[in-house]
Formats: structure tokens, C-alpha cells, sequence
């Protein structure tokens, strides 16, 4: 059984579930207006930081990569309305669970490519040409 | 369980579980699933970014990143892609206000940026294949397109999804159904904005750094 018990309802008294916590939260005007105020400033200092070189290549790469995961943390948050509340919480145990995957993806086929590239020797003509 | 409620003494039945069902309305868990969706959409572009991660150095003697890309043709996409959110954003507060002639405007709008985003884009892709950088010239060039035509594929049927919406408010109105399709798409449009911030950031902007 659900583990939340109900009062004793009225026979026949429907109980959808309006009751529950679900569902998304709605933005408003502000929190709008916030999330396109803070989206346009993190788009535009990278862009700007590379067209106009402004820091050495290396920084700028970890800057631009700083700025683009505090602008998905600003749309998950003003435009998804995403929060642990949702859905009872589920929602973001989903993403949660996605980010494991994603970062174990991402950094494991980036890390095991490039293991694979250094240290595989590199091939002649002449090697290939004997190859079975 | 039943045991308990047999000994109870028979007028008085002791409830220890729910006697009537659940009410589901129907979609009430629609917005979950269609979030788990989403989720497994992340996992997808996950594997496309990895791929051009991997392949995106093979240039195999063509073109690179510099040589291609035009930033402020990117700046001018990511812009409309921006502005399409907010205005989809405009048309939740209208939908949740129950103004449905001002949910179509937005909802309008929001097309209108949409399809401007596509027509950059595809402008961009022309232009590259004009010059050669076709998706058979390198690896990296491959892996550009897939990543970057997965995205533009998204917004292609986020817009058709979108027309068909306005077609079915103009015919029903903000009926629970159709609000609740709304928020599907408005979670659906803004998480390709989610995308397209890896998108311009990792492929683009660190392209242009090489």
C-alpha cells in the first residue's frame, strides 16, 4: 500500500490527485524576465571573451566552459522550473541519475580515446601495405 | 491483510488500506514521463558530444574550426533562440491567465524566432557544404553535422508540434488537455535552449580557440 494513508473520506468522494504536491512549478513575469536578463549577459561574455581575445586561449576555454554550466543551472531553474519539489521529487532524482550517465560518458569515451591516440603507434605506409 | 479486516466485527469494517481506487486523471502523470523523455533526449546528444569530442580533432587534412565557423552568425542564432524562449515563456503566463488569443500571439512569435534560428542555420550549413566542408570531407566534419543537424532536427519538429498546438487551441481553447500538451512543449523548448548552450559553447566558441 502507498505508504501516505488518507483520512477516511466520504463513500463515493473522489480524491484525485490535486492533493498531491505534483506537477511543475509555474514561473512568473520576474523570474521570466531574470532568466532572459541572465541568459543574455552568460551568452554574451563568452562570445565576447573569444571574438575579442581578451584572455590567453586556455582560460578563456575554462571560463567559457564555467559560464555555460552556470547558464544551464539558470535555465534548469527559470525556464524548467525545475526544483525537488517536482513531481514529488522525481523529476530530479530523473536528472540526477542523467548526469551520473552523462559525465560518466562524456569523460570516459574522452579519456579512453585519447589514451587510445597517444599511445597506439602510429602506422607507416609501409605497415599497412603488410597489413593481413 | 483481509484476516484483520474479517475479524473486525462486521457493520464496522476497519479501513487499513484505501477502499477506493486512485483517482488518475487522465495525463496526470504525463509531465513525468515526458520529463524521463527528456532525460533519455539528454542521453542521445550525451553521445553525440562525446563522439564529436572524440572525432572533433580529425580534420583530416580539410578545413577546421576557424577556417568555418562565423561567430557572429552563431551570436545572431543563439539570439533567436533566446528570444523564442522567453516569448514561449510569455505564452505560459498568458495560458495559466486563461487568455488564449494572447497564448497564440506569443505562441506565434515564438515561431517566428524558431523558424529564424532554422533558416541561420541552414543558411550556415549551405554555405559550408558550398565550400566543400561537406560531412563526408573529415571526421570532424561528420561529427559536426550530426551533432548540430540532431539539434536543428529537435527545433524542426518542436515548431511542426507547435503549429499543430495553435491548430488545436484555435479549435478547443485552453481545454486541460491542451494546457497540459503546452507544458509539454514548453518543457521541450526550453530544454533544446539547454542544448544549445553545449552546442555553441563546446563546438563554436572552443572551436574557435583551437
Amino acid at each position: 500500500m502507498s505508504a501516505h494513508q488518507h483520512a477516511p473520506h466520504a463513500a463515493g468522494e473522489p480524491h484525485g490527485h490535486g492533493d498531491h504536491e505534483g506537477g511543475a512549478a509555474h514561473g512568473t513575469y520576474a523570474s521570466y524576465l531574470l532568466g532572459f536578463g541572465l541568459s543574455v549577459v552568460l551568452t554574451a561574455i563568452p562570445f565576447w571573451l573569444v571574438m575579442a581575445h581578451v584572455l590567453p586561449n586556455e582560460t578563456t576555454g575554462y571560463v567559457i566552459m564555467a559560464f555555460a554550466a552556470i547558464q544551464i543551472v539558470v535555465h534548469m531553474i527559470l525556464f524548467l522550473h525545475l526544483d525537488s519539489k517536482s513531481e514529488a521529487g522525481w523529476n530530479m532524482m530523473a536528472l540526477a541519475f542523467t548526469v551520473v550517465v552523462l559525465v560518466i560518458t562524456l569523460s570516459g569515451s574522452l579519456w579512453v580515446m585519447y589514451n587510445m591516440n597517444t599511445n597506439m603507434m602510429p602506422m607507416s605506409v609501409e605497415d599497412m601495405r603488410q597489413m593481413p | 491483510m483481509s484476516a484483520d479486516t474479517m475479524t473486525a466485527n462486521g457493520d464496522a469494517q476497519i479501513a487499513f488500506y484505501d477502499l477506493d481506487e486512485h483517482d488518475h486523471p487522465e495525463g496526470g502523470s504525463t509531465l513525468l514521463g515526458f520529463w524521463i523523455y527528456l532525460m533519455s533526449d539528454c542521453l542521445i546528444f550525451a553521445m553525440l558530444f562525446a563522439t564529436y569530442g572524440v572525432l572533433g580533432h580529425s580534420y583530416a587534412g580539410g578545413p577546421g574550426p576557424r577556417q568555418l565557423f562565423e561567430l557572429p552568425l552563431v551570436a545572431l542564432n543563439t539570439a533567436m533562440l533566446l528570444f523564442s524562449s522567453i516569448t514561449y515563456g510569455f505564452a505560459m503566463l498568458a495560458m495559466n491567465q486563461n487568455k488564449a488569443g494572447q497564448t497564440q500571439l506569443w505562441l506565434f512569435v515564438t515561431a517566428l524566432f524558431g523558424i529564424a534560428f532554422l533558416t541561420i542555420e541552414l543558411t550556415e550549413f549551405a554555405s559550408l557544404i558550398h565550400e566543400g566542408a561537406t560531412p563526408q570531407r573529415s571526421a570532424f566534419l561528420s561529427s559536426f553535422f550530426t551533432l548540430v543537424g540532431t539539434h536543428g532536427l529537435h527545433v524542426t519538429f518542436g515548431l511542426i508540434w507547435l503549429f499543430t498546438l495553435m491548430v488545436q487551441i484555435a479549435t478547443k481553447g485552453l481545454i486541460p488537455a491542451n494546457r497540459r500538451r503546452l507544458m509539454c512543449l514548453s518543457l521541450f523548448w526550453h530544454f533544446l535552449d539547454v542544448i544549445w548552450i553545449g552546442v555553441f559553447t563546446f563546438v563554436y566558441l572552443m572551436g574557435m580557440l583551437r
